[in-house]
Parts: C-alpha cells; structure tokens; sequence
C-alpha cells in the first residue's frame, strides 16, 4: 500500500487532501464532519475584514444534463465573530491533532491589521496560515483580495508584514485574474512566503435567467461578477500551476494545487504538474465529504500500479514533458485507425472531420449502419475524431513518423524544408 | 362457460387499459434520456423511420429545452407522430436500430421521447405550420386514417383545399378503431385528429363511403386529384368448417367493438382462442384477457421464427397470461350452435419456400382445444370488389401505383394500406405524405 503521508512546510497530513478556504470550513460543525471523514486537513474560512454577506450565494454552470461543471460563488469572507472562529479552530486541533490546520486570512490593508489577526490566530495552536490574495469579488472593492494579489508590489508589502511577525508557516493564495501569476508569485516568494497555493477563483457570469434577464446568482433583482470554480477551471489551474512550477523562482517553494480538483486523478494531475498537496472545495460542496474515500483509495491504488511508494515520488514528474511550441518535433505524426469491430457507426468521427478538420474519413453507405475508414492520406493526426468516438478504445492513434530523426520548427526553417500541403 | 360482457368493475377495466408505457412526468426525467442520446450523424434510427424522422436532432432539442422545436422536428416529416410513438413497433424501427444495442446497452427511449414533444405539442396546441396562400386548387381524400390525413396535411401546408371523405363516425382510421386501447385511447385520437386539422385548409366529411353515397367519377369532375387511402377492412376468412358458429368473431370487429364501445359493453368468453399471430392477433388477445377471458390461447400456424409480430409484442401477450400453440392451423371449429371446440392440425416445419420463409406441411394428427370464442386474426383483405367496380388496377384488390402513386386513372393517387394491403401506421403516413407530394407536381 502507498504511503499517502503529506509534509507540506513542515505542516503534516495523513494524506495530502485538504478542503479549501471556503463555506465547507467555516465552522466547527463542517470542520469535524470532514476530519471524521478523512480528509488529511482543511484551511478554514478566511478570517479578517468584518463584512456582511447576501442571499443569494451561488450559480451553477451544467452540462449535457451533468449539473454543476462550473461553480460561481459571490460569498465574501467568514461573517462570524472572530473570537467564535479562533475558539472553534483551537477546539477542532484538539480533537483532531494528527490534522492540518492552515487559516486563511484577510486583513485591511493596514500592518498592524495584521499583525494583530496572525498573533490571534497562532494562538491557537494553528500549523499555518494562508494569505487570500485572490478572492475576486466584494472584498477588491475595499483594496483586499485580488487587488491586492493583481499588484505584484503590493502583495510583497503585505507579505513583508506578515513575515514580521509570523512564526508558523506562511502560504500566499494566487489570484487566477491577471495575465500570468508568476510576477505576483514571484515578487510574494521574494518577500519571504514559505509556500504558494492556486488558483483561487475566476470571475465569471455563469448565465442568464432567461424569463427574467437577470443573471445569475440572483439578487433582489441584480447581480455581480463572482468567482468561478469547479472541473471548468481545472485546465485553466494547470496551466497556471505548471508556469509557477517552471519558473527558476517560485518552483523553489512547495506549492498546494487547487481549481476543479474533483477525482483522484485530477489530485494526481495537480501534483504531477508540481503541487505538493492539493486543496478542494466545489466537488466536496456537492458531494459531500465522503468523497475523500475515493480520492485515497484513487490515488493509492494508482501509485502501487506505478510502483509509487510516497508522494514526492511522483510529485513535479510532468513538468519538464511542458515544452515550449519551438521544441516540438515535427517529424512525429500519428494517424487514426478506427477498429471496426468497436465501431458502433455513430458517425460521430466522420461528421467531426467532414464539417471541422481534414475530410480524412470515408463513409460507406449501409442500410442503417454506414462503415467509416479513414483516409491514411489526408490525416493529419489531430485526435478529433477519437476525442468525439463515444466507445473507448474503439478509434486509436498509431504512430507513423515523416522520419526518425528530431526536427523542431528552427531546425526545420533552417533547413528549408516544406510546409503543409493540406 | 360462456361469453359475457361487464365482467369486471370500472376500476379493474381503467387498472387494465391503463398506459403501456407511461409517458414522462417531467422535462428532468425527459431529459435524463435525451442526454443519452450520441446525437448520431446519418443516424441509424432516422434511417429505420419509415418517415425519416431526424430522431437525433428531435431528441438534442429535448435536451435543449427546446420543445417547440423538437415537435415541429417530429412533425415535419410525421404529422401522425404523436400516434406513432404509442404504437410503432419501435423494437424492429428506430430503437432496434439504434447504436446503443451494438454496445449491449438499452437503446434510447425513442418513442417515449418522441411522444413528450408532441404530447405537448397537442396540449398546448400549438400552430407549428402555417399554410401557404390559397392556390385555388382542391383535392379529395378517400379516408381520415393516417395515409389519409398525413396526405391531407400536406397538401393544405401547400394552399391546396382538401376535403377528406370517411365512412366511420370518427377520423384517425385504424389508430381511432383498430389498434389495442391500451396504446392510444379514443380520446387521443381525436385530439390528434383535432391538432392535424388545425392547421385549417381540410374538411372532413363523415359517413361518406366511396360506392355508397360517393362516386369515383363525381370526385374526379370535382376536384384536381384525388387521393385513395381507404385502407383495408374485411377479415380474412378461413374457409374451415364451423366459421358461422356464434361465437365466433373477427379481431378487427372485436377490436373496434372496445375502441367504439368502451370496455364493458364488450362481451368476452371464459375460453377464448385467437388464431393468428400478427399485432391484430397480439391486440386482440391481450385485450380479450384484459376484458375478463380466464383463458387465452394463441393459435398458430408455424413457428417463432416466422411469426409476424415482433418480440416485444409476443411479451406482452405472454405477460398477459396468453398461451401460445405453435404449429397448429385450425382445421375445424366444433359445436351446437355455439363454439365449443377448435380442432387443429398439428403441422412441423418443412423447407424453405421461393420467399425463403419455411413452409410447413401436415403432420396428419389433430389436436382439440375447448373453446367458448374464436377470434379470428388471420389478417385482413382489401376491398376488392370496391376496386374492381371502379376499374382500378389492382393485385388481390391491392390498388396497384406507379412510382408517383398515381394509378392507373387520370387525376387518381393512392397509398398507405390500400395499396400495401397492410403495414404499420407509420408506413401509411410515409404513403400520404409522397403521394401528396407526386399531386403537388401533378396539378402545378
């Protein structure tokens, strides 16, 4: 059996799961539920600014009648009285001390703000603390939040606060809402955060109510951008989380992944790509905690098939197979071969290339099921039509290359040799 | 033993002829098995359509919420397609075709799909055609069953002014007096005759009967084309000795007799035999149970292999609590006055004939069954003699068409199961809507 053991800055876990800063860890009550669960450790609700929230919260993104693939939320910051929060937080280390947990906070943007919240909240046994820098709604109005996390000057000199006084590990919460979240990652790391975590969430409209033309979430008759989350955001995650693992800078402190994280694949794809841990929030909220079983049973059962025996194992693997388009090799080119035993003649395959790629797929007529084949010639390997094939394993892609050696695009300039034909 | 109508109380006959297959309650429940659906290209369901129904792309506008649209889809090429969904035998159509058996998985719900849109679209009655401006021109149309009214519908989306002509009290024909209770009732029917009709433009005309009240040549002078779908209607006899007992009845009397009367007033026996196996044979048995009958046996002829109705509806007799006898053809039926015994011979399969269907040859043994009514299904036989006297080509009193489904009379079409001598109803609506479509280019 794998060892599912997480040390994330010193901060120990059974297991690298945690749930997100987010409504499923606002309260003792949730808190207790999800460590009776399983789940390795949580980052309680961000704790800071006083505010006031509103009914509605959130909105929902569905697909080809799966609910919920995006998830929008415009909640702000934990509105329970602070004392509550750090009493709660100090009784749940108590009953489960063999679990992580980090507290997210979110001062005003005054130093001794926060220098006061952090020395309240290490009081109480917690193992870390999260910086929000991310959350897009509400609170950037009031200068917290993203637009603290949007400005990569202002986010050090909050960090620079922080690690005054700060005695337990510190991790900075990446907003997704800039063009690249290396300069913030960067300048945060420079000023001394020990750890990273991201994406927070993306903000978003998630759609439109279309009796009433008011969109969603709805608000006595208005709404706000809010911050989207859910398995929509998680290539976007990757992608961001991949720039701050291939940076020289930030990939020197650990990172814990989150955005869309709702299978143990998904957990395993985040730490492929560089995260430490991972962090979860919208498959729990719609789920339930009982999905942590999965999720370590999923990943277990994964690294002893892969000969994995802990998670630094595995963690970062894929980092390096992200290239730059130059690099690619040119000579490499694979064709789709659809084995007519699987085929259940949909047609799917061949309307996709017909209408939107190459025209590589030849249709037999047949009374009621036509033959495809494909047109060896004229593919040029995009995947379509094994991406739309509703049958596994029926269309496969094999492997026919221009010629053994390595080309990239510079070589290939060089050299003058041809472009496409198609 | 005896035939006896009121055998049950009102609840039981409602329990009995209470839906076959319940429609969905709700768009969410709808819509579970549209997302299903691949939403196949050159789709093999749309090619096991008789009418060429775009099943995908009905179906995709269910999982859109776009029910308007996925009725006016059905419509377009089925103006019967409400009927259909109750009572096409889907299994060896749309749904026997359908991809998903290829994987071994349930293919989708294609006609309780189907039967959402256009309920709602009865419901709600809602106009999805509009007819063209008026051309002038008139058409007459022999029978309101489905050939009938799809060709009638058609037209009059043209501008084209019909007037049906029909024998019965109602329109729908074999839908409104032929098909088992528990599929479509009467009420349906006459909202989907209802919702044909409104698209204005077609009068019906009951009780008028072509060689009766109603002359060939008097509609050829009055009208531009005249379209013959007056469908099939005597029961085929069996020339057997005994066949003029009491008790002994035809399915498509005693089938009309329930859709006519309602169930109560039907008399049934304790004891009854169908002989036949077709969809007749299967409605007539299993409602013959429905009505009250202890026992029913199905007789037939030659084996499972070669029988006539599909699976599904062999299920469903056999559900019902039907008995099959395979291998038996009746040779006799026997009693004083009244049915009392139908005597068989017991037959076994011999080679295969010039169609390929195995013939069966006579063993020489009998065999007896108690019986106190025999229903005969045996299929039905086109109006023969109504053909001949109006001189129109015909094979067996099948009108025979040319490939335009003109006949062999100037300004005369014809289709559906006058011509075919009896197919499903979905076929008869394809037969309206082509020869609707060969008058169009014959009168502009």
């Amino acid at each position: 059996m794998a060892d599912l053991h997480s040390n994330f800055l010193g901060i120990k876990s059974p297991n690298p799961f945690w749930l997100a800063s987010a409504p499923p860890t606002d309260k003792k009550y949730n808190v207790l539920r999800a460590f009776e669960a399983g789940w390795g450790g949580v980052v309680w609700k961000t704790l800071g600014s006083q505010v006031k929230n509103v009914s509605s919260r959130y909105s929902a993104v569905d697909f080809g009648g799966h609910r919920v693939m995006g998830f929008n939320n415009i909640e702000l910051i934990s509105d329970r009285p602070l004392d509550l929060n750090l009493r709660e937080i100090k009784e749940c280390i108590r009953l489960f001390p063999d679990r992580a947990m980090v507290v997210s906070l979110m001062a005003d943007n005054r130093k001794k703000s926060w220098h006061e919240l952090i020395k309240k909240v290490e009081d109480t046994g917690a193992h870390g603390l999260e910086l929000n820098f991310g959350c897009p709604h509400g609170m950037t109005e009031r200068g917290m939040g993203a637009a603290v996390g949007q400005d990569p000057e202002i986010a050090c000199m909050v960090v620079e606060w922080v690690m005054e006084v700060a005695t337990i590990p510190v991790i900075t919460k990446l907003t997704p809402n800039v063009h690249s979240v290396v300069p913030t990652g960067r300048s945060v790391v420079k000023a001394g955060s020990n750890g990273l975590s991201l994406i927070n969430t993306i903000q978003s409209i998630t759609g439109i109510d279309l009796d009433t033309l008011v969109p969603n979430p709805f608000v006595a008759g208005k709404s706000v951008f809010g911050g989207y989350c859910g398995p929509a955001v998680k290539p976007i995650a990757l992608k961001m989380l991949t720039t701050i693992a291939q940076d020289e800078l930030t990939s020197k402190v650990p990172v814990s992944g989150i955005g869309g994280i709702s299978t143990w694949k998904d957990a395993v794809e985040f730490m492929l790509l560089g995260a430490s841990n991972v962090q979860i929030c919208t498959a729990a909220m719609k789920h339930g905690f009982r999905i942590i079983e999965d999720l370590c049973e999923g990943m277990s059962n994964w690294m002893d098939e892969k000969g994995f025996t802990r998670t630094e194992d595995f963690i970062g693997k894929s980092v390096e197979k992200i290239t730059h388009w130059e690099d690619l090799d040119i000579n490499y080119h694979h064709i789709a071969k659809i084995d007519q035993d699987k085929c259940i003649h949909c047609g799917l395959c061949y309307i996709a290339c017909e209408d939107t790629s190459h025209q590589s797929i030849h249709k037999e007529y047949g009374d009621p099921y036509n033959k495809y084949t494909v047109i060896e010639g004229e593919c040029v390997g995009c995947n379509l039509c094994q991406l739309v094939c509703p049958v596994d394993k029926c269309i496969s892609m094999e492997v026919h290359r221009k010629s053994d050696e390595y080309v990239n695009w510079i070589d290939w300039q060089k050299k003058g040799l041809p472009l496409n034909d198609h | 033993m005896a035939i006896l109508n009121n055998r049950l109380s009102e609840e039981q006959y409602a329990e009995n002829f209470s839906d076959l297959h319940p429609p969905y309650d709700s768009i969410t429940a709808a819509q579970v098995d549209a997302n299903r659906c691949l939403f196949c290209y050159d789709a093999p369901c749309m090619k096991r359509c008789p009418t060429h129904i775009d099943v995908p792309k009905f179906i995709k506008q269910i999982a859109t919420n776009n029910i308007k649209g996925s009725a006016h889809t059905i419509f377009s090429s089925n103006i019967l397609g409400a009927g259909c969904s109750r009572v096409c035998p889907v299994e060896k159509l749309c749904e026997g075709s359908c991809v998903y058996n290829l994987l071994e998985e349930e293919p989708i719900p294609i006609a309780r799909l189907q039967r959402y849109s256009t309920e709602m679209a009865l419901e709600k009655k809602w106009p999805l055609f509009q007819r063209k401006p008026d051309t002038g021109k008139k058409v007459a149309v022999i029978g309101a069953g489905p050939a009938g009214l799809s060709c009638a519908h058609t037209l009059s989306r043209e501008g084209i002014e019909v007037s049906i002509y029909e024998k019965e009290k109602k329109g729908g024909g074999l839908m409104t007096y032929g098909i088992a209770a528990y599929k479509v009732t009467p009420r349906f029917c006459e909202e989907e005759v209802n919702y044909i009709l409104s698209i204005g433009g077609i009068q019906i005309n009951y009780e008028q009967e072509l060689g009766r009240n109603l002359s060939l040549a008097d509609l050829q002078r009055n009208y531009d084309a005249v379209f013959l779908a007056f469908g099939v209607g005597l029961a085929r006899q069996l020339n057997i000795p005994g066949e003029e007992l009491n008790g002994v009845v035809d399915a498509i009397h005693f089938i009309y007799q329930i859709r006519n009367e309602g169930f109560s007033p039907v008399p049934v026996g304790d004891n009854v035999v169908v002989i036949g196996l077709g969809m007749t044979a299967i409605d007539a048995a299993t409602q013959a149970k429905r009505l009250g009958a202890k026992q029913v046996t199905i007789v037939y002829r030659r084996t499972q292999n070669e029988m006539p109705c599909t699976e599904v509806e062999l299920d469903l007799a056999k559900k019902d609590g039907c008995e099959i006898v395979w291998l038996a053809a009746p040779k006799q039926i026997v009693g004083n006055g009244k049915v009392e015994k139908l005597i068989c011979s017991v037959m076994k399969p011999g080679e295969p004939d010039h169609s390929g269907r195995r013939s069966i040859i006579d063993t020489g043994e009998t065999m007896e069954l108690d019986t106190d009514m025999v229903i005969k299904a045996a299929g039905q036989v086109p109006f023969e003699s109504l053909v001949g006297a109006n001189r129109l080509d015909h094979e067996h009193g099948k009108l025979v068409i040319n490939k335009d489904h003109s006949t062999n009379i100037r300004s005369v079409f014809a289709g559906g199961d006058a011509v075919n001598g009896g197919k499903e109803v979905v076929d008869a609506v394809e037969a309206g809507k082509k020869g609707a479509m060969a008058i169009l280019d014959f009168i502009s």
